[in-house]
């Protein structure tokens, strides 16, 4: 864009115009595919460094053991662009499997429908919450975080019954079945992150989800339905968390209800490294799967390591998010300060 | 606002602004009377004690909490800070109890340098730079333990855990110290003062001349301090370090007892009392409905319903 202004009237200012854009793009450039370039890096040093991890085999299962979380995390990229945050994705992940696990002794519709129902109901709460009171939606989602566990204890019995997903049934066949060795999940997620990346890159919707999240009162002027649009956000994140829930009970056959605490702050994680700004108003879907896989890697790769146990891959993370925001953070001030 | 002598004693305002001042209070003063009048036992000595001693932990937590909220900042990584604290204290029992104690609070001193610095100094969002070591920091806590329970033999640990001085349980005594050290700090010297207008308006302080990422570093460190603290008394209770159970989800319940006790979000004031008072309420929920026969999952459908309506009231300060 700055090439095509006229000239500025002294030659000192064009000079620094000129400098500021060259350094301004390779600072998007990092902040868009940092995740990317490190992500194939440690895929590149991995495949030399160990023997199985260049196989199709362990490819299928990062692919799996990720899905989830991408799933997940693709709606919490839409709530943090859009300037929220939605904490509660743990416990609707965990009670969207129960709801499902529970549902499938009626068949395979129902199955997906009320964890469908119910989960998006949550997010459609949150989201009328944070839109209408205006309430900071760090505080509405840690309530329904809470909530939504006690919903989950009381309908399973406070945790001690476990639905079972009916044996051979269409909806197992959701969890576990593959294509080419790829499981449904993958195939669905991927699906999925095709589906989201056109909706926030070429609709008005994904566009007005940047523009609330750069700044909620010029779009307000400009006249978007602001409350509408943070609504419409919080129901997909409660949609998706819901479902890969629902997925993950037909893996496992059956509804775990501990699954999913910690969850929101991986799908958080996964976001950031994968560039989107926490403050909002910008980010991509393909960072959030670069992010995503870039943590199932780490896990892989310490698994390989072998004479490391897993809990170095809390260290890994926590430390690659420090290094990835105080990059981010560098980067887009030198974009700022030009 | 110059029409306010006119209006009527119940006009809205006024009750709205009573409900953010003393709400909390209102409400802890109701759950007593309730259970004192109908659930059984419950003024008995020994159910006053427990629910005392449960609370004291989550309450040395969320004074630190308090004083970071106060910032307008928050702080993820408590909960790991907790098992850190607990994971380092057995590694140096060898060497005595107070080189011990003093590694374990120093571990949440350094996780609250790295907190601030990173807050302070790289300028990131508070929810950012304390979710790096909420995630990293419980894994460094199992790679210190080797990612076991370690039992705790050492007398005068397990003391502090489990007895009384003066009558009052040494947790509970820790916890009231450690109010009023807060309070004093809040309110009576100029760390607290130039704490609380940094939260209010920080580009304000630092054009004051206040020195902003002192004051920010700080308060991080004594919020990692408290929490360390907290994880040696949660070890003392347990008779064991656990670094894999202790503390989690500690960051929740401490921002909750904060916000419920009427310290706002957007930081600039901070309620040492009320935080006392958000952190019983919420004990007294779930104890109340555990000893009238409902559920744990009820308490935490209804401690959150608390979380939002403690929110929505006080949300109104700043819209008026």
């Amino acid at each position: 864009m700055t090439d095509t202004l006229p000239a500025p009237a002294t030659s000192t200012h064009e000079v620094e115009v000129e400098g500021s854009t060259r350094g301004e793009r390779i600072a998007a450039g990092v902040q868009r595919h940092g995740a990317l370039a490190v992500l194939g890096l440690i895929v590149v040093i991995a495949s030399f460094a160990f023997e199985f991890f260049a196989t199709l085999d362990n490819a299928r299962g990062v692919a799996v053991q990720s899905s989830f979380l991408a799933i997940v995390a693709l709606g919490m990229t839409f709530v943090i662009i859009s300037g929220g945050i939605d904490l509660s994705v743990g416990s609707v992940f965990a009670l969207g499997g129960v709801l499902a696990a529970y549902a499938s002794q009626w068949g395979f519709l129902p199955a997906l429908a009320l964890p469908l129902v119910v989960c998006g109901g949550i997010g459609v709460l949150n989201g009328v919450l944070v839109a209408k009171t205006r309430m900071a939606p760090f505080i509405v989602t840690l309530a329904s975080l809470l909530g939504v566990r006690g919903l989950l204890l009381a309908i399973t019995d406070e945790g001690s019954t476990t639905y079972l997903v009916p044996k051979g049934s269409a909806f197992t066949e959701l969890g576990q079945g593959t294509v080419y060795g790829f499981g449904y999940p993958v195939l669905i997620a991927l699906a999925l992150f095709a589906v989201g990346a056109v909706v926030l890159q070429r609709t008005s919707f994904g566009q007005s989800v940047f523009a609330i999240g750069g700044s909620e009162d010029a779009a307000s002027l400009m006249g978007l339905p602001v409350a509408r649009i943070k609504v419409l956000a919080y129901t997909m994140s409660g949609l998706l968390a819901g479902l890969a829930g629902a997925l993950s009970a037909a893996r496992l056959s059956s509804g775990v209800t501990i699954l999913g605490v910690g969850m929101e702050l991986d799908a958080i994680a996964a976001v950031v490294i994968g560039g989107t700004l926490l403050v909002g108003g910008a980010g991509s879907i393909s960072g959030t799967l670069c992010g995503v896989l870039l943590l199932g890697v780490i896990q892989n790769v310490i698994n390989q390591i072998g004479t490391l146990d897993s809990s170095y891959q809390s260290v890994v993370s926590g430390g690659f998010l420090i290094v990835v925001v105080v990059v981010q953070t560098y980067l887009s001030r030198t974009q700022r300060l030009r | 606002m110059s029409d306010l002598a006119v209006r009527p004693v119940f006009e809205r305002g006024r009750v709205t602004r009573a409900l953010q001042d003393y709400g909390v209070y209102g409400a802890v003063a109701a759950l007593v009377v309730f259970n004192a009048a109908f659930t059984d036992n419950f003024l008995a000595l020994g159910n006053l004690r427990t629910q005392l001693i449960q609370v004291a932990p989550v309450l040395v937590v969320a004074l630190g909490m308090a004083l970071v909220i106060g910032t307008e900042g928050i702080d993820l990584s408590v909960g790991s800070v907790m098992a850190l604290a607990a994971a380092v204290l057995p590694l140096y029992l060898g060497y005595g109890l107070l080189p011990a104690l003093a590694v374990a609070l120093l571990a949440g001193a350094v996780v609250g340098v790295v907190n601030g610095t990173l807050v302070a100094v790289v300028g990131l969002q508070p929810i950012v730079a304390t979710l790096a070591l909420l995630v990293g920091g419980r894994g460094l806590a199992l790679v210190f333990a080797d990612g076991q329970l370690k039992q705790i033999n050492d007398p005068t640990l397990l003391a502090l855990g489990s007895e009384d001085v003066l009558g009052v349980p040494i947790v509970v005594a820790i916890a009231a110290v450690l109010t009023l050290a807060v309070g004093v700090l809040v309110h009576r010297t100029t760390f607290g003062r130039q704490l609380v207008a940094i939260g209010g308006n920080r580009a304000a302080g630092g054009l004051a001349g206040l020195p902003v990422k002192r004051v920010l570093v700080g308060t991080y460190v004594i919020g990692g301090v408290l929490a360390a603290l907290a994880g040696v008394l949660a070890t003392a209770r347990l008779t064991a370090s656990d670094p894999s159970a202790i503390g989690n989800l500690m960051e929740l319940s401490a921002i909750t007892a904060v916000v419920v006790g009427g310290t706002p979000l957007s930081g600039g004031r901070v309620r040492v009392l009320g935080t006392v008072a958000g952190a019983l309420l919420m004990q007294l929920v779930r104890a109340t409905m555990i000893k009238n026969d409902l559920s744990d999952s009820a308490a935490q459908m209804v401690q959150a319903v608390i979380i939002l309506v403690a929110v929505y009231i006080a949300r109104e300060r700043r819209t008026r």
